[in-house]
């Protein structure tokens, strides 16, 4: 697995999706290289989800093209979807299994070879604090395991693109701080995609933001440059999202 | 390459849980009696046998109709180790993890039909031991007992196959084993009530042929039809899955 480096590792163009007649995601684009963590944000309901599930190849887009390192993801998805690890908002997980079992299948369904698998496997461990709990079962685990087994899950084949989905939900402090800095100390060597409703969480660990409602993009910056301008993360959300709600979220 | 590795994890999750080794039990002793049950009728009617001019052999008397309630035993249990393979993934969350791996739908599909014909074929198998057992009192017909087990297989293939698409469909297992069920069902039915007529529905009942393999009789059309069957659910299945992803 050798990234091309002149390609960013993620360029998605003009992404679009409609249920039915309801537009969900409307001219979504974004582009990350190397080092580069997004905060993607939005309030529920404004399309993020659904466009993640474009990215990581879950759904197909009505129009629109993804590449992740080059390749496209819709004509190649095989080879695509090497470079992405993906923690979906429900951990999936097999509760039946161990810990190394579990690992060891999520690597092996990325194609590492046997060899490399338990090299990957020890790795992995040791970075998401999971050496004590291999031999136990998944099912028994507490949440805080459980969750991190899952991020493992998306790290264990070490791919470029990392795409998570509210990945400290439901650890306690402690653990939310040790994810942070397992998320900071990723970023430094790939690109990640970090989907969030806690903003103090987006600025801890993230150098670009995006602000996604009803379906469009309505911000797209380096957290920097917001902080040169002096602006809060928590006014901008409000103030991008709060107006012109969608009229069929007032119906319901 | 990753159709193995599918295979494998589905073949971990079956033997972790404790219904494969109550159905292996219940099923080894429901076909070992009725394999006694026929041993001793035919010890009973040996003497009215050697009269015959061409007398029925042992695999005749006693391994066929052992097959022969081994497909029924089959029905029944195929919608319960079925049920689980796609239905349980979408409840669980853990589809999305398969989908989003770089593993072509094909290869998810054939993976898990691969683990349960695996386990299938566990049940041909007792039943070959059990017959082997009867070599030590005479000769078997290797014959009518191979083209019982190839009968066997390709029953459980159909089944399988059915079951896999039926579980695609839906998020719960247990509406999937329902759902199975009453199509196995439906196509046994199909069997009883076309043993009179001549009409073409007959030629759709999996049991009619089953049958002949049972008989000893390796029919191109039967052949024919049952792969044909178990090969159309499963691209079936596959194309439930793509669309599912461009659809939504």
């Amino acid at each position: 697995m050798t990234p091309n480096n002149t390609y960013p590792v993620i360029e998605a163009d003009g992404l679009k999706r409609c249920f039915g007649r309801h537009v969900v995601v409307h001219e979504v684009n974004l582009k990350l290289g190397c080092g580069d963590v997004l905060g993607f944000l939005g309030p529920n309901g404004a399309g993020k989800s659904t466009t993640m599930r474009m990215l990581t190849g879950n759904l197909a887009p009505d129009s629109g093209s993804v590449r992740i390192c080059g390749v496209d993801l819709l004509k190649n998805p095989l080879e695509a979807k090497r470079y992405i690890g993906y923690l979906p908002e429900i951990p999936p997980l097999y509760k039946e299994l161990t810990v190394d079992e579990y690992l060891q299948f999520a690597a092996r369904l990325h194609g590492l070879a046997n060899t490399s698998v338990q090299i990957a496997l020890d790795e992995v461990k040791q970075q998401c604090e999971l050496s004590d709990v291999g031999k136990r079962l998944i099912g028994i685990l507490s949440k805080g395991y459980q969750q991190r087994v899952a991020i493992a899950q998306a790290i264990i084949h070490r791919p470029q693109l990392i795409i998570m989905d509210e990945p400290t939900v439901g650890l306690d402090p402690n653990q939310i701080q040790k994810v942070r800095a397992l998320i900071r100390e990723l970023g430094k060597t790939h690109a990640i995609i970090l989907s969030s409703h806690i903003l103090s969480e987006v600025e801890s660990v993230c150098n670009r933001v995006q602000i996604m409602h009803q379906g469009r993009l309505v911000l797209d910056d380096n957290l920097d440059n917001l902080k040169q301008r002096n602006m809060n993360l928590e006014n901008i959300f409000t103030q991008l999202t709060a107006e012109n709600a969608p009229a069929w979220e007032w119906a319901q | 390459m990753t159709m193995f590795t599918i295979a494998s994890k589905e073949l971990k999750l079956l033997f972790v849980s404790s219904l494969v080794w109550v159905f292996l039990a219940v099923m080894q002793l429901v076909l070992a009696w009725v394999f006694l049950g026929r041993l001793n009728t035919f010890l009973e009617i040996q003497p009215q046998l050697a009269q015959l001019a061409n007398p029925p052999g042992i695999t005749e008397v006693i391994v066929a109709p052992v097959f022969s309630i081994a497909s029924i035993v089959l029905l029944a249990v195929t919608p319960v180790l079925s049920m689980r393979l796609f239905a349980e993934e979408r409840r669980n969350h853990t589809l999305v993890m398969l989908i989003s791996a770089p593993v072509s739908i094909p290869a998810i599909v054939l993976g898990k039909f691969l683990a349960l014909m695996i386990f299938f074929c566990l049940m041909p198998l007792l039943i070959v031991m059990l017959s082997i057992s009867l070599l030590t009192g005479g000769m078997l017909d290797f014959g009518l007992l191979g083209s019982n087990v190839i009968g066997l297989i390709l029953l459980a293939s159909c089944f399988a196959s059915l079951g896999l698409y039926i579980s695609s469909l839906t998020s719960y297992p247990a509406i999937a084993a329902l759902g199975s069920l009453g199509v196995l069902l439906c196509l046994w039915v199909m069997d009883i009530v076309t043993i009179e007529s001549e009409s073409a529905v007959r030629h759709f009942s999996l049991f009619r042929h089953f049958e002949n393999f049972n008989i000893g009789l390796i029919d191109t059309f039967s052949l024919a039809f049952l792969l044909l069957f178990a090969i159309t659910f499963l691209v079936l299945t596959i194309y439930h899955l793509d669309g599912e992803r461009l659809n939504g």
